[in-house]
């Protein structure tokens, strides 16, 4: 395999390529990715993507933080999916503590999940197009993501950053017209959908432009540790929601979208298909709410509300005791995987019985998932590696963490 | 719902198929087991990891996905670390975690990059963060740090705020 054994600078060899260097500025690379590329002529020959540019260690950060401190840092790794990072975190220390979450809790999270899903999925679309040059698309798919961020304002107060999952349940209970808005949303969004379709899915320019373009087959999927719609484009029918439900996602009925063809069409086709299962999904979480407390009965866990922390000493001292000590969580380890919209999000959490979290790792799909572009690119043309990159839906944030 | 005890008897766990599996090959390769929170994790040497994984995805416990590689700093404990191995079986849809323990002075464990070419950054990371380093990796050099960093800043040993 050529792309593992690449030179940071790749050295030309002879007089028949040329090194071509994209990025880290490059609007087309989405963030501060840089491409190595080795060129003959239009074909690439070798391709090296050269990440950290974003690096913050967030995980060493944790290390230094009470456990529920941790939430707001999970938004900020992959800031186009802030909730699903939340809910794989939040089920990763639930999992540690053996605490119960109540029902109506679990299907706001499923609810709030796909929001985001259809929220990333949206950018993704839109970027996408307007890297391969469908320009109008963007702003078609950022009218629609706009009314989600507003649906996210009125429930968590922040359009991006949410930090709306809790450990042991949600932050509040959600304004009175919420649902409604969230079924208003739902109802006219499918057609939304027909429309961006309308505009790319028979649209000859843009076919011209993803099938057959950046291959590639199941075995090397599997192989390099592809996740996702990167891995169901080719064939692998795989969806962490269905085959290890988590946060009663066992009760929903959705189809997992799976496409053979292995290249960025298919990929395209996959997406868009969640689309339209993830707002099936909202209707379900809609139509089937169920009544109860959004958080899970565990005092010294779990922040009371403001109006008996107010009136009651017992709620007083123990919002106290959690703000300035935290909670000790029982010693062990967990790994927790969920779905984002860009593969398998992993938490791997381990505690040694205090307050702060001994180890946090992020197992980031979209570091793995970068791992698949030289496969794609490598003897195909410079202006497809563009289209590779939109296809595997990178967000940098999460490769650097 | 309270948490049930962790089963470290390997009596008792040689029923789950990825440790029967390694049970059946070489007994002396696997040095624990732990059943926790409905997980499943094995310590294998550290000579036999490489094979140890190629077994388990070509068996029939078909653990052909490799989740994730990561490390955890037990300083100033000895062996100070523990190379972590999520593997995940897709046709089964089950995971099983492989640990290998490291001492301080010697941090060297074989890459796994020859069974799943999508190690590669998995290791590259921890080579990064934590200065294991990974024999057979085709390009074990940093992947986040700058080239020139110094230390490696996910141990335990180094300061939140930095080296000033």
């Amino acid at each position: 395999m050529a792309h593992l054994t690449p030179t940071p600078v790749l050295e030309p060899g002879q007089d028949r390529t040329m090194i071509l260097n994209m990025g880290p500025q490059h609007p087309s690379t989405h963030g501060v990715l840089r491409v190595l590329l080795e060129i003959d002529g239009e074909t690439v020959v070798r391709i090296m993507p050269d990440i950290g540019f974003l690096h913050t260690g967030i995980e060493k950060t944790c290390e230094a933080k009470f456990y529920q401190q941790v939430v707001p840092l999970t938004d900020r790794i992959d800031y186009l999916c802030p909730m699903t990072n939340n809910l794989c975190y939040v089920l990763a220390v639930e999992k540690l503590l053996g605490l119960e979450i109540p029902a109506k809790a679990q299907w706001m999270r499923v609810l709030m999940n796909e929001l985001t899903r259809i929220n990333s999925h949206l950018v993704w679309l839109g970027t996408h197009a307007l890297d391969i040059g469908a320009m109008t698309v963007f702003l078609y798919c950022f009218r629609e993501r706009e009314e989600i961020l507003k649906l996210f304002e009125a429930i968590s107060g922040q359009r991006m950053m949410t930090s709306y999952f809790r450990v042991g349940g949600v932050a509040l209970e959600p304004p009175l017209d919420f649902f409604d808005r969230v079924r208003h949303f739902a109802g006219y969004f499918p057609s939304r959908v027909d429309e961006y379709e309308n505009l790319l899915t028979g649209n000859p320019i843009w076919m011209m432009r993803t099938q057959g373009v950046a291959r590639m087959t199941a075995e090397d999927a599997i192989a390099l540790g592809a996740s996702g719609p990167t891995l169901r484009g080719s064939g692998v029918d795989i969806d962490l929601r269905r085959d290890m439900p988590y946060s009663s996602y066992e009760k929903f009925q959705f189809k997992v979208p799976v496409r053979q063809e292995g290249d960025v069409f298919a990929r395209y086709l996959c997406r868009v298909a969640e689309l339209r299962e993830s707002i099936g999904i909202v209707r379900q979480a809609l139509d089937g709410m169920p009544e109860g407390p959004i958080k899970a009965n565990a005092p010294g866990i779990v922040l009371p509300d403001r109006e008996k922390m107010k009136t009651q000493m017992e709620a007083l001292i123990y919002h106290f005791k959690i703000i300035t000590e935290g909670f000790a969580v029982p010693a062990g380890e967990v790994y927790q995987a969920v779905e984002s919209p860009r593969g398998e999000m992993g938490y791997y959490i381990v505690s040694d019985g205090t307050a702060k979290p001994y180890r946090v790792h992020m197992r980031a799909a979209c570091l793995a998932n970068l791992q698949t572009l030289p496969k794609m690119c490598e003897g195909g043309l410079i202006a497809d590696v563009v289209a590779a990159i939109g296809s595997i839906d990178i967000v940098l944030g999460e490769i650097d963490r | 719902m309270p948490l049930a005890a962790a089963i470290t008897d390997l009596e008792q766990l040689k029923e789950h198929p990825a440790l029967a599996c390694l049970l059946a090959w070489n007994a002396a390769a696997v040095s624990g087991a732990k059943f926790d929170r409905d997980e499943m994790t094995i310590y294998v040497d550290r000579a036999n990891i490489r094979e140890a994984c190629a077994l388990l995805r070509d068996d029939k416990c078909a653990f052909n996905y490799l989740s994730d590689i990561t490390c955890v700093d037990w300083y100033p404990a000895e062996p100070r670390f523990e190379v972590v191995y999520h593997l995940l079986s897709i046709p089964n849809k089950e995971r099983v975690r492989l640990k290998v323990r490291l001492e301080s002075a010697s941090p060297v464990v074989e890459s796994l990059t020859p069974l799943w070419p999508g190690a590669n950054y998995f290791e590259r990371e921890v080579f990064d963060l934590f200065g294991i380093r990974f024999t057979g990796h085709p390009y074990l050099r940093r992947l986040l740090m700058p080239e020139d960093w110094e230390g490696h800043p996910l141990r335990k040993d180094y300061p939140v705020e930095g080296y000033r």
